[in-house]
């Protein structure tokens, strides 16, 4: 069964995201070798990155250029999904902020179904079969898409970009964007007053809960969250409630799902809402007072004591091992 | 102003889970059902939108269950004006529940319609998106700021790292985040008072659609992790483990 499959990238000031490299390896994973992986950037101009597309697994990369796409523009680039839609068998984005509100424009234009924040692909009988977390996490469900083509958005981190290959090569091909009309404008994207890593996105989640006492007290994560490189600082909800932390850091349901290589819990209890948000992290370690907490349940390595001994020194030695390298 | 918000009943957030013996669908027995958490945020926004306005109407529609009556009268008890429910055993697929909603609201006369961001049953976090594209109006989704004047709207919307600000004309649709506001509980008098309020009930039959639940699991159990230590003495140890075991280092 070889399947033409179209991904539908992202990029931000002018250049591909990370997790338009994921989506080029979840997309090869359902064409197969023998099927073929187009890949779709939007941008005012190509954006960098769309070069080493094909080194990472794309056969074509398709360019649509448009005054108007320097930002993500909802109209303009549905019906640019819309236009191509009929000519693939499966179309994968991804499921962030802009992927989750691309795919339900780009499913009803199209008429066929969506399964949104997917984490594992295969094919049955020929029909794409997405794996997905409900219930936020406390199930898989399972689901066959029967519609042409079928459409997925996958989540940042759940699969993992493909091995750099040279010797694969592709022109990047300019496609042109069919006529839209914009009704929604991005006017601007302001960003917060220190670049903060999304928590979905990053490599390794520093977590504080209540165990932190006081909002400033973040400050040990964030110092452990710079020691680690590539780090974000989640919270818990009672945190976010308590209005130490913004919303957009909040882990578990009604806050975000995320799937970081290494995931550290500090001072939180771990609330089955909680798990629910974090449980698919490959590492998780826990720093806790109470042995009993559920958090120890779930972690991998836990460590029981006071967080705020804890927590300094794990930067410090952190520090250390990452000035060995 | 009239204003649409849709609602989905769906179970407590911290209620267990228990699978049914379909192997695809969960048991819903002794299950508590709740109004849909992001969903409320639509109904706190109608309702301030409606207070600062002075006049127009706002109505509540989901598509559910007999037993997501309940549901909309705790959006009456919250100062919801009448509701209306779609009734049907819904389906895995978002455009079937959007082309139904669609159908009704567009006849509605709607300026605003509000969704929850998603619904933390099924997760799909689709049907808003869709049914603005089936009505043809613009949409902005995950809003957590709005202003509106003169029939303009500017939203914003969070994105990874930084903040959206997005603009369309009315009517349109909005899909409502955390942050956006905070809900208000159902008064005594409320409550009282949404006994009262219209409730009406239309069946409603979806289409087949493009989706098929194949089953449904339990997630892999996490092997019990080890204590490695207590106190700071720990940390050169778990440093270790997460080099050399874990390699998430």
């Amino acid at each position: 069964m070889a399947l033409k499959v179209l991904a539908v990238l992202e990029a931000r000031d002018g250049a591909v995201r990370k997790v338009s490299y994921e989506l080029v390896a979840a997309a090869r994973e359902l064409a197969g070798a023998a099927g073929s992986v187009d890949a779709l950037v939007f941008g005012a101009q190509t954006p960098a990155g769309a070069e080493d597309l094909a080194a990472l697994g794309a056969d074509r990369v398709l360019s649509a250029g448009h005054p108007d796409f320097a930002r993500y523009n909802p109209d303009g680039f549905a019906a640019t999904v819309a236009s191509l839609g009929a000519g693939y068998a499966a179309i994968v984005f991804a499921a962030t902020a802009t992927g989750k509100d691309l795919a339900p424009r780009a499913a009803a234009r199209l008429g066929v179904g969506l399964a949104s924040d997917v984490v594992g692909l295969a094919l049955q009988d020929g029909a794409v079969v997405a794996t997905r977390p409900v219930y936020a996490g406390r199930a898989i469900q399972k689901v066959k898409l029967r519609g042409t083509p079928a459409l997925v958005s996958v989540r940042p981190n759940a699969f993992q970009p493909a091995a750099r290959d040279d010797a694969r090569t592709a022109a990047v091909e300019a496609l042109a964007v069919p006529a839209f009309e914009a009704r929604i404008r991005v006017q601007a994207v302001k960003a917060p007053e220190k670049a903060a890593l999304d928590v979905t996105e990053a490599s390794i989640v520093v977590s504080g809960g209540r165990g932190l006492k006081d909002p400033a007290n973040f400050k040990l994560l964030e110092e452990l969250a710079e020691a680690l490189g590539n780090t974000a600082v989640g919270a818990s909800r009672a945190v976010v409630d308590a209005g130490w932390r913004d919303h957009a850091a909040q882990v578990g349901q009604t806050g975000k799902t995320v799937s970081p290589g290494l995931y550290i819990a500090v001072g939180i209890s771990g609330a089955i809402q909680h798990l629910a948000g974090m449980r698919t992290a490959k590492t998780i370690v826990a720093i806790n007072r109470d042995k009993d907490a559920p958090i120890f349940k779930v972690a991998d390595y836990g460590i029981v004591g006071d967080l705020f001994e804890v927590v300094p020194r794990l930067t410090e030695e952190i520090r250390k091992v990452r000035s060995e390298r | 102003m009239k204003i649409a918000v849709c609602l989905k009943r769906v179970p407590d957030t911290v209620a267990k889970i228990t699978i049914g013996p379909d192997r695809r669908t969960i048991d819903e027995a002794g299950l508590k059902f709740v109004p849909n958490p992001y969903d409320e945020f639509a109904v706190e926004e109608a309702l301030a939108l409606k207070e600062k306005a002075g006049t127009g109407e706002t109505v509540v529609h989901a598509l559910g269950p007999d037993a997501a009556q309940e549901t909309l009268r705790t959006a009456l008890a919250m100062g919801i004006d009448r509701a209306v429910l779609l009734q049907s055993a819904g389906s895995p697929d978002g455009l079937e529940v959007a082309r139904a909603l669609a159908a009704e609201l567009g006849a509605g006369g709607y300026d605003l319609i509000l969704f929850g961001k998603l619904a933390v049953d099924d997760a799909n976090q689709q049907v808003g998106p869709m049914v603005a594209e089936l009505l043809g109006l613009p949409c902005v989704s995950a809003v957590v700021h709005l202003t509106m004047a003169d029939g303009a709207v500017e939203a914003e919307r969070e994105i990874e790292g930084g903040i959206e600000v997005v603009t369309c004309r009315l009517p349109a649709v909005l899909t409502c985040d955390k942050g956006l506001n905070n809900p208000r509980l159902p008064s005594l008098k409320g409550i009282m008072a949404a006994k009262k309020k219209p409730l009406e009930v239309k069946a409603v039959s979806l289409g087949a659609g493009s989706i098929e639940v194949l089953g449904l699991e339990y997630p892999a159990e996490r092997q019990a992790g080890r204590i490695v230590g207590e106190g700071a003495d720990a940390v050169p140890e778990l440093v270790r483990l997460l080099r050399i075991e874990a390699k998430a280092l």
